[in-house]
């Protein structure tokens, strides 16, 4: 905790984007006798989507635990800017900017839009001190109508209950959630799994629209399709190793698949064995 | 009572998404005007065949009073089904901290403001013991409100061993529950609240208007008035008619008006809602699951005290002879009133349209001289088609995506 990084001393002094706004450097981590993450590396910058992917039991939700402060990492480190950050729980990921959207949402399907953006962390007037402090409705609603203008999301009205939303809408709630705590990494969790297909497009272009205000936003996803058509670059996670990184623009769908199975490589035979070497870095 | 001027909304402002047949089939507020459709046939029922005995402002009175203690305990039910809890020492923890004010007051000789912070204390303690298995154990509280079930029943035993009753001679003690406002207060009291809230509302809606959020159209904020102006209006004239507004009425509708305040208005109500809403949510918005749960466990045993002290300031006594049917009443007075059982979903209000209910039913029979098995029969039925209701009311709502 102590060595927790000031990050608005940081802010100061902006990045270019050369530097990486979430740096993961040599992430390990096991679970007793399984290695389920080992020396995993990755970033993202401003303005850029990267899809992390990977088979089940790749260490893709190990590795977004480790990130968002739910588990700890065994041995690495993680820097935003290029600042050290030491994660060790949630609170801490969100002090340093880094916003997780899981598969469930989090979010009171009874409250409505408004109480659910502001939830825990809910704006009071004081009319006496301590003792009565009712919620400033009025501010929070405006401030919930600017964030759902400003990621262009349109709800028929923000004070219904969640439940009667549709899948995508409630996603760009939980999103905007993450928006009106300053986020400047979002990791969506199968942000598209449990949507039909305009849900899915809806969720997409929001996707892209966080792109464009500039925030670095990592997706994990089983779905190459979605996967291919918003991020920028790709990570592959295969038993716990990163096996490669790939430019969108310049790679195949067939490609992804055969680094997600290990079938391009011949890597599972070489895994037996020397269970420490390095895992093989890609060509990109 | 100044929060009632305070930038909010109240229940209705919030659906602002236009006022369509479908939304309102939609809202929980349907499966509540079923409920007053049933008190209304109901009420018209007793009506014809106690020969006008029913609506008449003696027994509307009477039957005010008789719903003050089922009405207090049931609003403690509220607050602990709303986090998706139960609570079924209310009942029991009632008659314990009725005895120890009883207790202090007849044989210590305790002035009755003590003896009644007594008794509120011990509804506490009851409480915090509750809310510590529950809320730190994780144990489930139908078991450990089961347990404490039994065991107060046989605290309150042991605090009026080895009589199984006490008389009330404190004179201030014995007229809280009997005694009635005096006119100015009768008419005044209400007349304050109610201007208060149309102040409050009209402020909420120009602010809203200024600011360019959406506002119901005005007809419906008119109506709304309107039907709060009429309710109140005639529910003072009625009490005036007799001997004026009960002095237990008051205490119980100003203790429902607080709570609506706190579960609508502030952050912590907002975070019961919460818990029984989704709890991996709210603890993941930082709330503390623990805190709340154990604040709502306090809150209602200290209700249930409330609803103790008022018993025996009516009965002039307190006794060991629990009755059991004060817990399943309250119980069913918080459901009938459209609180859900699986928390989250419900309204202090809610005590009103239940406490009216549930009174109806047992003071309508009693005046038509039904007996005990006609009664328990009628007023079962009665709760489970009212429950049947508002479930399906309710699936329609979740339905609706």
């Amino acid at each position: 905790m102590a060595e927790t990084s000031d990050i608005s001393s940081t802010e100061a002094a902006r990045s270019p984007s050369t530097v990486p706004v979430l740096q993961v450097k040599g992430i390990s981590k096991a679970y007793g006798a399984v290695q389920a993450l080992q020396n995993v590396d990755f970033d993202v910058y401003r303005g850029e989507v990267v899809g992390l992917v990977g088979d089940n039991g790749a260490g893709k939700s190990t590795l977004v635990k480790i990130i968002s402060g739910v588990t700890i990492a065994d041995t690495g480190e993680i820097d935003i800017e290029g600042v050290k950050v030491n994660i060790t729980i949630p609170k801490d990921a969100t002090r340093a900017g880094i916003e997780t959207v899981y598969q469930d949402l989090a979010l009171c399907d009874n409250l409505d839009v408004v109480s659910n953006l502001f939830l825990g962390r809910e704006e009071n007037t004081t009319i006496v001190p301590y003792l009565v402090q009712p919620l400033n409705e009025l501010d929070m609603e405006i401030r919930a109508s600017e964030v759902f203008r400003q990621l262009d999301v349109k709800l028929p009205s923000l004070r219904v209950p969640v439940a009667s939303l549709s899948g995508g809408q409630r996603q760009s709630i939980a999103v905007a959630k993450t928006i009106l705590r300053n986020a400047r990494v979002l990791l969506l969790d199968e942000p598209t799994a449990a949507l039909g297909v305009a849900q899915t497009r809806q969720v997409l272009a929001l996707i892209r629209r966080l792109r464009t205000q500039g925030l670095a936003v990592v997706i994990i996803s089983h779905n190459l399709a979605d996967v291919f058509e918003v991020v920028d670059r790709v990570v592959v996670l295969r038993l716990g190793r990163r096996v490669a990184v790939f430019d969108i623009a310049a790679t195949s769908q067939n490609q992804v698949v055969a680094a997600i199975t290990g079938a391009e490589f011949g890597e599972l035979s070489r895994q037996e064995g020397t269970s420490n070497h390095k895992a093989p870095e890609d060509e990109l | 009572m100044k929060s009632l001027i305070t930038p909010a909304q109240s229940p209705e402002t919030v659906s602002t998404g236009g006022v369509s047949l479908r939304s309102f089939l939609r809202s929980s507020s349907f499966g509540q005007l079923s409920v007053l459709l049933a008190l209304i046939v109901i009420s018209l029922f007793f009506q014809i065949t106690s020969q006008g005995l029913f609506l008449g402002p003696r027994n509307l009175t009477n039957l005010v009073l008789q719903v003050t203690t089922i009405g207090t305990l049931g609003l403690g039910a509220v607050l602990v089904l709303l986090i998706g809890e139960i609570d079924l020492t209310l009942g029991v923890a009632s008659y314990t901290c009725a005895s120890v004010g009883a207790l202090l007051s007849v044989q210590y000789g305790w002035p009755a403001v003590p003896a009644i912070l007594a008794a509120l204390a011990t509804g506490a303690i009851i409480g915090l013991i509750n809310g510590f298995f529950v809320a730190v154990l994780r144990v489930p509280s139908f078991i450990v409100t089961l347990a404490g079930l039994l065991a107060y029943q046989g605290v309150v035993i042991h605090i009026l061993f080895p009589q199984t009753s006490l008389i009330i001679n404190d004179p201030t003690l014995a007229n809280i529950a009997t005694n009635y406002l005096p006119l100015s207060l009768g008419l005044g009291l209400p007349m304050v609240v109610v201007v208060l809230y149309v102040v409050g509302v009209i402020v909420t809606r120009i602010r809203r208007e200024r600011k360019g959020l959406v506002v119901p159209p005005a007809w419906v904020t008119g109506l709304r008035i309107g039907a709060i102006v009429v309710v109140v209006i005639g529910a003072v004239a009625i009490f005036e008619a007799y001997l004026g507004v009960p002095q237990s009425a008051v205490i119980l509708l100003g203790l429902i008006l607080l709570f609506w305040l706190i579960l609508r208005f502030t952050s912590f109500g907002r975070h019961v809602y919460a818990v029984g809403g989704n709890v991996e949510a709210a603890r993941r918005a930082g709330i503390s699951v623990t805190r709340v749960r154990i604040l709502v466990f306090v809150l209602a045993s200290m209700l249930a005290s409330i609803g103790g002290v008022l018993q025996a300031s009516r009965l002039d006594s307190a006794t060991s002879e629990v009755d059991q049917t004060l817990l399943l009443n309250a119980i069913a007075v918080a459901v009938v009133g459209g609180v859900s059982l699986f928390g989250g979903i419900g309204s202090a209000w809610a005590v009103v349209l239940g406490a009216l209910l549930i009174g109806s039913l047992s003071n309508g029979l009693s005046l038509l001289n039904q007996n005990p098995d006609v009664t328990y029969f009628v007023e079962g039925a009665v709760l489970l088609v009212a429950v049947t209701i508002n479930a399906l009311a309710r699936r329609r709502v979740s339905n609706g995506v």
